[in-house]
């Protein structure tokens, strides 16, 4: 019990008493200007301090709780929150105990003109034994060069810089089968109307931008390919790149209308940018920012009722590049 | 005990001067003073955030099958790297935490170094003799923005895995050499060799973040050594005479606290509002993408641009010179940064002003540069804008094509208004003060002959 | 009331339904029951569009969607597919998800309040499966499917139109919706029917059982594990990034003017 008071009346002193600040010795003037103490911010910034510290507490010991449902949302709670006490207590102190002297001081000088001149003066003078300085010049400025080009010429281990026919590729080969993503060979049959379906060539890789394809089927009478894509088309069935000519995000939209009197016709539509392409034509580019057509892959249905690719796409697969329209692609 | 102290650190350093004026630095007071001290507090919260996500994140495309807790992935093919940030996102205890307060702070660091730019802009403080500064400031801007789109893009998500494809898209648009370079950073066509991936998190966790401190400690330096700019709010404020509160006491408690400030609104974001929840998203293939997909939101301009380009490629006799995303995704971009380098200098040329300037202009006080800024500002703000218009066209049902036409339109034609509006906004301003200033001036006297006459000589 | 206000959507629909009805050729009522029942729902409320025993009417120039403002979709008078063989699933699906009938023609229908009883949508239903040979009404079974397929064929086959998470998305000319409201019947109907321009997926593309999978995923999505915190809608970074300007960086600007000084006008 006495115990107990003793702790209070301590507790209270704390509280309350208040050291008095020894000024420096003698009456020298000070250097920061005294204020007017201020108790109670004093105890609002004590209050902060201990709530930060008890937010930081609860920190460990939610972490140390298992299987705590919203276990990030505390954890967060708990560490933001002692640090915005920490903030609060601090921005207090600034403004309350602290004394917020507003004083002057001349800006550096703009520019020290002796020094330049002496600098100048130090490298001049310096050079003064070399006679032949614009020959001289040209061969540090070789040395530079030369070495500055051996430094950087490992760079070009990184990739195949100077060689532009790993664009041109794709997988595509006359007689390649087309397969699904768990290499299941697509049959005409299993290729439907107003359905899009991915494809991708029979063991090769799946990710390269060339691999993969988007089959549709549309009606006969509504396939308008142009004169260079006739009979790229088999039963009415259209291969397309899956990869934009924009930007190279995968074409995953189809838009089937279901009836089509009355609403917008078929389009494929890459969700990136929103370039969208007409798959009864080639390809082509309806709206959307893709300054290509999309490739188009010509098939056949073979003796087995399977799809294969006749060939190679009509141009090159993937986002557009300097001379990109130059050459067709290859195997 | 500070005086022990003192005397050690003095005695072995022989730095007591230099400490004291230190300690006496002068800080000009404005709020607007301190938003590059936001950017720089939410940099060390990157590092230090960045950092404990590096011990769990693995950078290899080695595919794997999930088995981890998340049910809708499991069974699932991915790569290593996905699977390492699924696991800080679920099974590292406080990992998400620390992800999503990572992911905040650089969404923060941006934007707190957008508005500082903004008021260094519209201030006038880029002026002779803090050229340098607000150079290397733009260049941190540049590698921060590259900085954030690899964090986006390490995850491998399908998100990031777009973002990526975009990013290749663009780099083979740039006319003359862009497949060179793509084909030099990628090791090959999109999707690249494995080898890619620790490319992109060398530069994420060493070079980019080594570099940003290095400008930043450069532009610090510069800054200390010039001495902050200053509004003249008092007629003791002069180009000659800094008005300040020293750096200790007045000044520290407040930077610490909104340090404190900027981390404590970071981990509270990262543990109470969800960023990026991967685990949603689901792993990447080049065949599979989402609707909706977006950069965040310091790459949004980029993403308009894209979109509000026609679809045209320049191609000449069936030679393709410059292709599509070359306009909105480098060319665009490149505008804005040319016109922030040049500006300094081009402003110089123009108005002939070689002169040194510690004052601050307001903005009233330059319409020319406040109008041609108003200008930038609304046309990136705008082409922003429009890389949202499919969402607007979701929740708003506003036809996504007709506001892709409207926007080509708008983003000429608006901030040419804006700029015209705010020019006459500064003059007008600007003569109503002169208006006022006569009117005290006149009353003054007035006041001060009816007090002469008042008085008997 | 309903009832006023399903009569005005379908006089500001119709035009002149006499006219339209003598068009049409005479079919026989059937006989009793729900079927009678839906028969004369149907006369009041679909026959404008959908003609006499659901025959449809069809337009000679298809409706073509443009690249520019002045080339939306154009509309033509009356036209609307034929019901014959559509079954009980369409009427199900476009009546319950109050996509039927339409505010005005030429649109994309869109889920909106059901202005028929249950009663009257099983007549309707009943009526316009008895008109020929169609699929009935599915019965999905979501609590066999596996999440995980569920997600990976919802990638594959709807993601790029619904976004990732079913949060609705834009195509070209289209919206496709957020599945937020979307029962698993409904998902299940749908998938089969492709209403508007969605694609229309066999049993062959996708089985039941994977339908089962993908209904799932999609029950999932309505409320998936937000172990971040505040969902923000899972769309990503654009309220991710109205979080950074509005909450975060205002908070924190808010902070700067609370600890530096505001410019106090001009000199002083």
């Amino acid at each position: 019990m006495a115990r107990a008071r003793d702790v209070l009346i301590a507790s209270v002193a704390l509280l309350l008493g208040r050291r008095k600040t020894r000024l420096r010795a003698g009456g020298e003037e000070r250097i920061v200007p005294a204020g007017e103490p201020q108790p109670g911010a004093e105890l609002l910034v004590m209050a902060l301090l201990v709530a930060a510290a008890l937010c930081a507490v609860a920190f460990p010991v939610f972490y140390a709780l298992d299987r705590l449902p919203h276990q990030t949302q505390l954890l967060g709670a708990s560490l933001g929150l002692s640090l915005l006490f920490i903030a609060a207590a601090l921005i207090l102190t600034g403004k309350k105990l602290i004394v917020t002297e507003e004083i002057e001081e001349g800006y550096p000088e703009n520019e020290h003109e002796a020094e330049q001149e002496a600098l100048v003066a130090v490298v001049h003078e310096s050079g003064s034994r070399f006679t032949r300085r614009r020959l001289l010049k040209g061969a540090v400025g070789l040395t530079g060069g030369a070495l500055g080009v051996a430094l950087i010429t490992p760079i070009v281990s990184l990739g195949p810089v100077f060689d532009m026919t790993p664009f041109y590729k794709t997988p595509w080969r006359r007689g390649r089968r087309l397969v699904d993503e768990k290499d299941r060979p697509y049959r005409a049959s299993d290729i439907e109307e107003e359905d899009f379906y991915t494809a991708f060539p029979e063991g090769a890789d799946k990710e390269a931008l060339g691999s993969s394809l988007v089959l549709v089927r549309l009606p006969k009478d509504e396939l308008d390919l142009p004169p260079e894509n006739k009979g790229y088309a088999a039963d009415g069935i259209v291969a397309y790149s899956k990869i934009c000519t924009h930007a190279g995000c995968a074409i995953s939209l189809y838009r089937a209308p279901l009836f089509q009197a009355d609403e917008p016709r078929p389009a494929l539509v890459c969700p990136c940018h929103y370039s969208t392409f007409d798959p009864g034509a080639g390809g082509k580019v309806l709206f959307g920012p893709a300054g290509r057509k999309l490739p188009m892959l010509p098939v056949y249905i073979d003796r087995k009722g399977e799809l294969r690719a006749r060939g190679n796409f009509d141009g090159p697969v993937g986002p557009s590049w300097w001379g990109v329209r130059m050459r067709k692609p290859t195997t | 005990m500070i005086r022990k102290a003192v005397r050690f650190v003095d005695q072995r350093s022989g730095t007591a001067p230099l400490l004291r004026k230190t300690l006496r630095y002068l800080f000009p007071d404005h709020w607007s003073f301190l938003l590059g001290e936001v950017a720089l507090y939410a940099f060390i919260v990157l590092v230090a955030t960045g950092t404990y996500l590096a011990f769990f994140y693995q950078d290899s495309t080695v595919q794997v099958t999930y088995h981890g807790p998340y049910v809708p992935l499991q069974g699932q093919e991915m790569t290593e790297a996905y699977r390492s940030v699924l696991n800080i996102s679920t099974t590292v205890k406080a990992g998400l935490l620390i992800r999503q307060t990572h992911h905040w702070a650089a969404d923060v660091f941006l934007a707190a170094i957008v508005l500082h730019l903004l008021r260094i802009f519209f201030t006038g403080a880029y002026r002779k003799p803090r050229e340098l500064t607000y150079w290397l400031g733009i260049s941190m801007l540049i590698v921060s923005l590259l900085e954030g789109y690899l964090g986006y893009s390490l995850v491998d998500d399908l998100l990031s895995g777009m973002g990526l494809a975009i990013g290749y898209g663009v780099a083979l648009s740039i006319p003359f050499f862009g497949a060179n370079l793509a084909s030099l950073i990628w090791d090959g066509p999109f999707p690249g060799q494995h080898a890619f991936f620790s490319r992109m998190y060398i530069a994420h966790v060493f070079l980019f973040p080594a570099l940003i401190a290095v400008l930043l400690g450069a532009h610090l330096a510069l800054v200390a050594l010039k001495h902050h700019t200053q509004f003249r709010r008092e007629r003791r404020q002069s180009e000659r005479k800094l008005v300040g509160v020293p750096m200790f006491p007045g000044q520290t408690p407040r930077s610490l606290g909104l340090m404190f400030a900027v981390a404590g609104v970071l981990v509270l974001l990262g543990g109470l509002v969800q960023i990026n929840p991967i685990w949603l998203w689901g792993p990447y293939h080049t065949y599979s993408s989402t609707n909706g997909a977006q950069p965040d939101w310091y790459l949004g301009w980029l993403i308009g641009g894209l979109r509000l380009v026609p679809h045209w490629d320049f191609v000449i006799d069936g030679y393709t010179l410059v292709p599509n995303p070359f306009w909105g995704g480098a060319a665009f971009p490149g505008v804005v940064f040319a016109f922030l380098f040049l500006w300094p200098w081009l402003e110089r040329k123009v108005s002939g002003d070689y002169a040194f300037h510690n004052v601050l202009d307001r903005p009233r006080d330059a319409p020319w540069r406040t109008a041609i800024g108003v200008w930038m500002l609304s046309w990136v703000v705008l082409v922003f804008f429009a890389g949202g218009a499919d969402r607007v066209d979701v929740l708003f049902d506003i036809s996504y094509t007709s506001q892709i036409w409207v926007y080509r339109v708008a983003v000429w034609v608006v901030p040419t208004l804006l700029a015209i509006a705010s020019f006459w906004a500064c003059k007008e301003l600007r003569a109503a003060e002169v208006v006022h200033r006569e009117q005290h001036r006149a009353e003054e006297e007035a006041h001060a002959a009816a007090e002469r006459e008042a008085t008997p000589v | 009331m309903r009832l006023a206000l399903l009569a005005a959507v379908v006089c500001a629909l119709a035009g002149v339904p006499a006219a339209v009805a003598a068009g049409g050729k005479l079919t026989p009522p059937p006989t009793g029951g729900a079927a009678l029942r839906g028969y004369h729902l149907y006369g009041r409320y679909c026959l404008a569009c959908h003609g006499m025993g659901g025959q449809g009417r069809t337009a000679s120039t298809p409706a073509r969607i443009g690249a520019g403002p002045l080339r939306a979709q154009r509309q033509q008078n009356a036209v609307a597919p034929s019901l014959v063989g559509v079954g009980a699933m369409a009427a199900d699906f476009y009546l319950r998800t109050g996509y039927m009938p339409l505010p005005r023609l030429g649109i994309q229908p869109r889920r909106s309040r059901v202005l028929l009883t249950d009663r009257q949508i099983r007549d309707l239903t009943a009526y316009v499966a008895s008109l020929g040979k169609g699929p009935a009404i599915p019965t999905p079974h979501p609590e066999r499917g596996n999440l995980s397929e569920g997600l990976h064929l919802f990638t594959d086959n709807c993601a790029g139109c619904h976004q990732v998470v079913a949060e609705g998305g834009y195509v070209t000319g289209a919206t496709p919706p957020p599945l937020e409201d979307a029962t698993s019947v409904q998902i299940a109907e749908a998938v089969r029917i492709g209403p508007y321009v969605m694609p229309r997926f066999s049993k062959k593309k996708i089985s039941d059982s994977q339908l089962d999978s993908i209904i799932a995923y999609v029950q999932y999505a309505k409320h998936p594990d937000d172990r971040g915190g505040w969902s923000l809608g899972h769309l990503g970074p654009v309220p991710e990034g109205l979080v950074t300007w509005f909450l975060a960086a205002t908070a924190l600007v808010g902070v700067c003017i609370v600890i530096g000084k505001r410019l106090s006008g001009g000199e002083s």
